[in-house]
């Protein structure tokens, strides 16, 4: 599904990904670990699209496709969703305005018939039930006034309403407490299939006991330094970063 | 657009050539003003003898006055002796269908979602007779004329109802105003006048689309709204398609009266060909309004979107004369590429316990420059009265300016005015946030720049509110990326 090789990403001329590899094939969970800084937010960004980052060499493959030709809102509706670290506020654009939109335009990118507002709104019921989305809020506009916790679960929100092939998650357990990550990490695994895959990018071990890797990424310095399965991440957990800093020949 | 633009040109271009000397009823008078042309303007349309005294009165005062340069604006010299001061309405083009209009006006017109009846008249192909908008305009004049709703051409009222003409032209705006007001009363050829009665609240919205010869009412047009006791009525000026006309200078005065408990609804979208990209041509708008609040408990209230105009000066005002009185400003105005628009309101609080809510929205893009200036006064017998004001600016890119100039004067200890700000960026995060949700990044720069304005767009009547939001759009098309 997503073949990334030798990728090495700037921002300002600074070196932030140098030589990423990584192979993901559908039905697959990858955990990509690392401490703060070593690039993980910016591999989330730059599979996204994102245009602040230079890609001085490597490439992505998307389903047969060469990534880095595809535009933001292309990557979106071909599948790639990623779930913010920080979900921006849309002042006065209300919730399902934004969400019908959203989900129209992959409709229409799919040749399928755009979905009536009666419609959207039974599919958009459905799906609040899978996150416990409060209607209160998707009556609001665009996570404005949500805490972080209700940010998060409305990210998990949008990805279970677009229906994505290759979901990115970037630190989605990061603000929230024990009862709204599990609700998040349910979510997340109620949508899972063997067609869909799902890059969790995260610092913290917890959320992977809800979301259970098949394989285990850890990224230091922009380089995936050590790759195994899932007890990798409980080995992370025990003992920190700071042995695999020092496998890596890095003064701690 | 430069497409549309150039052949919008040919179209008026066109129009011009033909449109003097085809008619032999065709009237026009030397280019230039003095008092013998202001005195044959009042003949030809054959005025009431006030109206001469009215409009001597007004060139007499212009001549003393100069040009005002306090806004902030760039205004090219204007040579007023170049103008000619009286023409007889113009005919548009006509056409057999709208087959043979330019199909990227059409296009336009889609993308507003304008009624295709309506297209048809903005594009002066000439209607059909089952739907013909004569008939649909004496079914209208109908159903006023039994409430006793007057709404007819200045020129006819000055027929028909000199009386009530005479009674309020120039409570709101004195023939001495200002620069533009003072010529405008002097020289204007035509506009609208609208009289509610006492009690009669106005069954559906008044629109200069519904009233004949509303089109090319010309340079300077004048409205005069009166609403009597305890009437009401939604007043909609100007509508969302582009405008061209071969003026560049416009300079309209609107006056609103209302009396005990009335309340005027006053919602304006302008969409005047704003120039090209670098900033050639464009219209110049110099409008005056002003309502009075002359009632206990009366209530006027401006909407406006403005989006169009190489030049914008103008600041719809409330006189807050009656106590209890409440007067409204809710404005969005857009600017892009070489566009400048300086506009705001006043908000004079005179009567007591008098309020007043001012929201305005700026939007600019571009290399333009987009100005709020408002000034909020209460007198010192205006007790206990109340203001809130809320000035927003967002900024597209780096090369535009937004610049917010309020002035506050309080006279007394009782009142209580409130001013907030703020000027924001159109977030990149935002955009990309939308673009990774699959929305383009034009729909998204709509999208976010609609949510921004929401406040007021809410203000207008339900259609005008869905062809302004698609307008707001369609005018920052190409503006970012």
């Amino acid at each position: 599904m997503l073949s990334i090789k030798n990728l090495c990403v700037s921002i300002e001329g600074k070196e932030i990904l140098n030589g990423i590899n990584l192979e993901i094939k559908p039905g697959e969970i990858h955990a990509i670990m690392g401490p703060n800084g070593s690039g993980k937010s910016t591999l989330a960004n730059v599979l996204a699209g994102r245009e602040d980052y230079e890609i001085t060499a490597g490439e992505i493959t998307y389903m047969g496709e060469d990534l880095m030709e595809m535009a933001p809102e292309d990557r979106a509706r071909k599948g790639i969703f990623l779930s913010f670290q920080y979900p921006v506020e849309i002042p006065g654009v209300p919730m399902v305005n934004f969400l019908k939109t959203a989900v129209n335009e992959h409709r229409k990118f799919k040749g399928e018939k755009p979905l009536t507002a009666g419609e959207f709104l039974k599919v958009m019921r459905e799906k609040k039930a899978l996150v416990e989305m409060d209607t209160e809020l998707t009556n609001r506009s665009v996570n404005e006034g949500f805490s972080g916790g209700e940010k998060k679960k409305n990210e998990i929100f949008q990805m279970a309403l677009l229906e994505p092939k290759l979901s990115i998650l970037d630190e989605t357990d990061s603000g929230l407490d024990i009862d709204a990550l599990r609700t998040v990490a349910h979510g997340v695994n109620a949508l899972r299939s063997k067609d869909n895959a799902t890059i969790v990018v995260t610092h913290y071990q917890r959320l992977l006991d809800y979301i259970v890797p098949d394989h285990v990424h850890v990224l230091l310095k922009g380089r995936i330094v050590k790759s195994a399965g899932k007890e990798l991440a409980l080995e992370l957990e025990e003992k920190g970063y700071d042995w695999i800093k020092k496998e890596n020949g890095e003064q701690v | 657009m430069e497409e549309q633009d150039k052949l919008l040109n040919e179209v008026t271009q066109r129009e011009y050539q033909y449109g003097f000397y085809t008619d032999i009823e065709m009237d026009i008078i030397e280019k230039g003003l003095n008092e013998d042309v202001v005195r044959t303007i009042w003949e030809k349309k054959n005025e009431p003898d006030f109206m001469l005294e009215f409009r001597l009165n007004a060139y007499r005062k212009w001549l003393k006055m100069e040009m005002p340069d306090w806004a902030y604006l760039k205004i090219p010299p204007i040579d007023f002796q170049a103008i000619s001061y009286f023409a007889a309405p113009k005919k548009k083009p006509q056409y057999e269908s709208l087959d043979e209009v330019d199909p990227e006006l059409l296009e336009t017109f889609n993308k507003l979602g304008i009624p295709l009846e309506e297209q048809k008249h903005l594009a002066g192909v000439a209607v059909d007779a089952v739907i013909d908008s004569v008939s649909v305009k004496t079914t209208f004049k109908e159903t006023l004329a039994e409430k006793g709703i007057i709404f007819c051409s200045f020129s006819e009222a000055l027929q028909e109802h000199p009386d009530l003409v005479k009674k309020y032209i120039g409570m709101a705006v004195p023939v001495g105003d200002n620069y533009f007001a003072a010529l405008n009363s002097a020289v204007f050829s035509d506009g609208s006048f609208c009289y509610i009665p006492k009690g009669v609240r106005c069954p559906m919205e008044l629109s200069t689309y519904f009233r004949i010869n509303a089109a090319n009412t010309g340079q300077f047009e004048r409205t005069l709204i009166v609403a009597d006791e305890g009437s009401y009525v939604s007043y909609l000026e100007g509508c969302t398609a582009p405008m061209r006309d071969e003026n560049q200078l416009h300079a309209a005065v609107v006056e609103i009266i209302a009396l005990d408990n009335a309340e005027v609804k006053y919602s304006t979208v302008q969409n005047w060909y704003p120039g090209d990209k670098d900033g050639k041509g464009g219209i110049y708008n110099f409008v005056t309004k002003r309502g009075v609040c002359r009632g206990v408990s009366s209530k006027i209230s401006w909407t406006q979107v403005e989006t169009g105009s190489a030049i914008t000066w103008k600041y719809p005002s409330c006189i807050l004369l009656g106590d209890n009185s409440v007067g409204e400003f809710y404005s969005v105005a857009l600017t892009n590429h070489h566009q400048q628009a300086d506009t705001g309101t006043k908000m004079i609080h005179i009567g007591k316990n008098t309020k007043s809510t001012i929201v305005s929205k700026g939007i600019s893009a571009g290399v333009s420059d987009n100005s709020y200036r408002g000034l909020v006064k209460v007198l010192p017998g205006a007790v206990n009265s109340r203001n809130f004001s809320q000035c927003d600016s967002l900024l597209m890119g780096d090369k535009c300016g937004a610049h917010t100039f309020p002035y506050i004067e309080v006279g007394n200890k009782s009142s209580i005015v409130e001013h907030e700000a703020t000027t924001s960026k159109i977030g990149e995060d935002q955009i990309f946030y939308c673009n990774q949700r699959g929305i383009s990044t034009e729909d998204a720069i709509g999208m976010i720049v609609n949510g921004y304005a929401r406040e007021v767009l809410n203000k207008l009547p339900m259609e005008f509110a869905v062809e302004a939001q698609k307008l707001l759009a369609i005018s920052l098309e190409g503006s970012v990326g």
